[in-house]
């Protein structure tokens, strides 16, 4: 034994004949690293703009979160010139339109999902899941427009919060109905024919059934949707002025959100307003964040898995 | 299988082993007055999202119109934006350009970047790092356009300067990359690499989904054969994810046709009697960024009109590219299943 691998180690005069079984040659192998290494350096380029973002606004926005006056003042009476005041006027509507938002779109998007999975056959139900598709693709501005001259134009009414409202719930429905859809499509159907077996109605299965089984990954969606259309500024420029004070009349007025206080002064160049500005940026970014991670969280404790 | 964006499954639709339609259609209904009532509330609620899209279409038709109608040029192919007094003159062709280039310079970077991510995610990435990686790139979709739009002009832009500078330079001589002498932060170039970012997860997730699901026998079979990895992700994993990458293009191309926010703070509007130019290092209005911009001008009808005409021409573009990226993976999944 010792002998042969001594004998293989000796240097001879010939050069090595080249025994590799994988057989590859030297472009495919290096083809192959060169693939690997860029699809690590994609990642970590995709990386950058995101710890940037966040960097930035940590930086420049920071210090407004960490004073109390920042979650609990307006900027009622406070020029650009003047440090002070705080975004709970923004926070406050921007919250308070969320939850319309989720009322109104909750509903619809929940039973158009069951309608698709559990009722829905034929052409009526191609053309609804195409026209989910459609809407989801609806952009913002084209939903504020809709809503402006449906509201405005053709009914003559103001610019209110509650139109903002509408224009959101019109961009949350198709992603609360598509996330409910798959979640409705998890649960395993020999629980409904159990349930139809036991004579319970197919309606009772539905509400007491499978909603109950899917809950969770239904509240998943609806964070996820929540947390899309907080961030939509387009409807808010279009539909619902900024205003400096807080407002709490749907139907009146003007009330303030995080977006429009960004884009009141993003073109300062006071230092407090600007410092302001990063500062509801960053509110806004950490409310979205909170929001998407707490959907997540929430759908580890689904019942249905994928 | 993927359900996400398809909707529906053909496996919803087949019959059990024993050859019986599926239970859970109608037939499974009881006829009582809950069963009616509940089904019915579902139903109505299906008919009303129809009912919401036609709306929309609907009126924005009917205001448009009589603008459109006392326009004095051609809306497809002018250029002037003058939409009120006795004479509006409107055309689109400058803000379809804006829309238009701004969108393929964001594709053009976020889908070979997007597919690289999804690749990294789905066959590259160790497996601890896999799940956390596709929920960093999942949150870039969460950070708010109008965040990207000032964080673009305020922190990032400045970074882009030598690279229009270089691209002046060097390439100067095609009208695309002709310097007109815009600051790069407020470039048609740059608001495209902004878009890109915006993209990029709709891209990534959608890609990462198709890509997840190559059956492990294509996969195995393509090593089996000796193919290097990568020769086993062009040969097995990229053919089978085509349709699922062309349609993530596509909900990506919808997006960044209609992103409004981060294009409306970057973009610098032109001088209105500029001579045209195609560079994409100038600035520009597109569709949505116009309709922002001017939100506070809708006092008359026929201004008012003027801009719905223009959102109009926005719906349709996007409702095109959405119908073709549901077509797209409608055929995958008669393919595959």
């Amino acid at each position: 034994m010792s002998t042969l691998t001594q004998a293989a180690v000796e240097p001879s005069t010939t050069p090595p004949v080249h025994t590799d079984l994988t057989g590859m040659s030297g472009r495919r192998a290096f083809t192959d690293r060169a693939a690997r290494v860029v699809m690590w350096g994609a990642f970590l380029l995709a990386c950058i703009p995101l710890v940037w973002i966040l960097v930035s606004t940590l930086v420049k926005g920071g210090h407004m979160l960490l004073s109390g006056s920042w979650w609990s003042l307006s900027q009622n009476g406070i020029t650009s010139r003047v440090v002070g005041g705080g975004a709970a006027h923004a926070i406050q509507g921007t919250l308070m339109q969320a939850a319309v938002t989720a009322i109104m779109s909750v509903p619809i998007g929940v039973l158009t999902a069951i309608y698709l999975v559990e009722y829905g056959r034929g052409r009526l139900a191609k053309v609804v899941s195409f026209m989910v598709d459609i809407l989801t693709g609806v952009p913002s501005i084209v939903a504020a427009l809709f809503i402006y001259a449906l509201w405005v134009t053709t009914f003559g009414f103001q610019r209110v919060p509650f139109a903002v409202t509408l224009a959101l719930t019109l961009l949350m429905i198709p992603t609360i109905v598509r996330s409910t859809e798959e979640m409705l499509k998890l649960v395993p159907n020999e629980l409904r024919e159990a349930s139809y077996a036991l004579g319970v109605p197919k309606w009772r299965t539905i509400v007491s059934i499978v909603l109950p089984t899917a809950f969770s990954g239904i509240v998943t969606g609806v964070l996820l949707g929540l947390a899309r259309v907080m961030g939509e500024t387009a409807p808010l420029i279009i539909l619902g002025p900024y205003t400096k004070s807080m407002a709490h009349d749907l139907f009146n007025g003007l009330m303030a959100t995080l977006p429009t206080m960004i884009n009141q002064d993003r073109t300062e160049a006071l230092q407090p307003a600007l410092d302001r500005v990063w500062g509801a940026a960053l509110t806004l970014i950490l409310l979205v964040f909170v929001l998407n991670l707490l959907g997540r969280f929430l759908g580890r404790f689904s019942k249905v898995k994928n | 299988m993927s359900t996400s964006i398809t909707g529906r499954s053909v496996i919803d639709e087949l019959p059990d082993p024993e050859g019986r339609p599926p239970l859970t259609g109608d037939r499974a209904s009881t006829g009582r007055w809950g069963d009616r009532l509940f089904g019915g509330a579902a139903t109505s609620s299906g008919v009303l999202v129809i009912a919401l899209v036609s709306l929309v279409g609907l009126f924005l038709v009917i205001q448009a119109v009589p603008s459109l109608l006392n326009n004095n040029v051609n809306f497809l192919t002018s250029t002037e934006w003058v939409p009120s007094g006795a004479q509006p003159r409107f055309g689109i062709a400058a803000l379809l350009w804006a829309t238009v280039i701004t969108s393929v310079i964001a594709m053009a970077v976020a889908v070979p970047l997007g597919v690289a991510v999804a690749l990294f995610i789905t066959q590259y990435a160790p497996p601890w790092l896999s799940k956390p990686a596709a929920a960093i790139i999942d949150l870039l979709a969460a950070v708010p356009s109008i965040v990207y739009g000032f964080w673009g002009l305020n922190v990032a832009g400045q970074y882009f300067e030598p690279v229009q500078n270089f691209l002046n330079t060097y390439l100067g001589w095609i009208p695309l990359f002709k310097d007109v002498g815009t600051s790069a932060k407020s470039t048609l170039a740059f608001a495209g690499l902004i878009l890109a970012i915006m993209i990029l997860p709709i891209i990534t997730a959608i890609s990462r989904e198709v890509f997840a699901q190559v059956p492990t026998a294509h996969k195995e079979g393509a090593l089996a054969l000796g193919a290097t990895k990568w020769e086993m992700i062009r040969t097995a994993v990229l053919p089978f994810g085509k349709p699922g990458v062309i349609s993530g293009a596509m909900l990506g191309l919808g997006r960044a046709l209609g992103e409004t926010l981060a294009i409306m703070i970057l973009l610098s509007a032109l001088n209105p009697n500029a001579a045209w130019s195609w560079s994409i290092f100038t600035g520009g209005e597109t569709f949505a960024s116009k309709i922002a911009l001017n939100a506070g001008e809708f006092d008359s009808p026929q201004k008012t009109g003027a801009y719905i005409a223009a959102g109009l021409v926005l719906f349709i573009l996007t409702f095109v590219v959405n119908a073709i990226a549901r077509i797209v993976i409608e055929r995958r999944k008669a393919f595959t299943e």
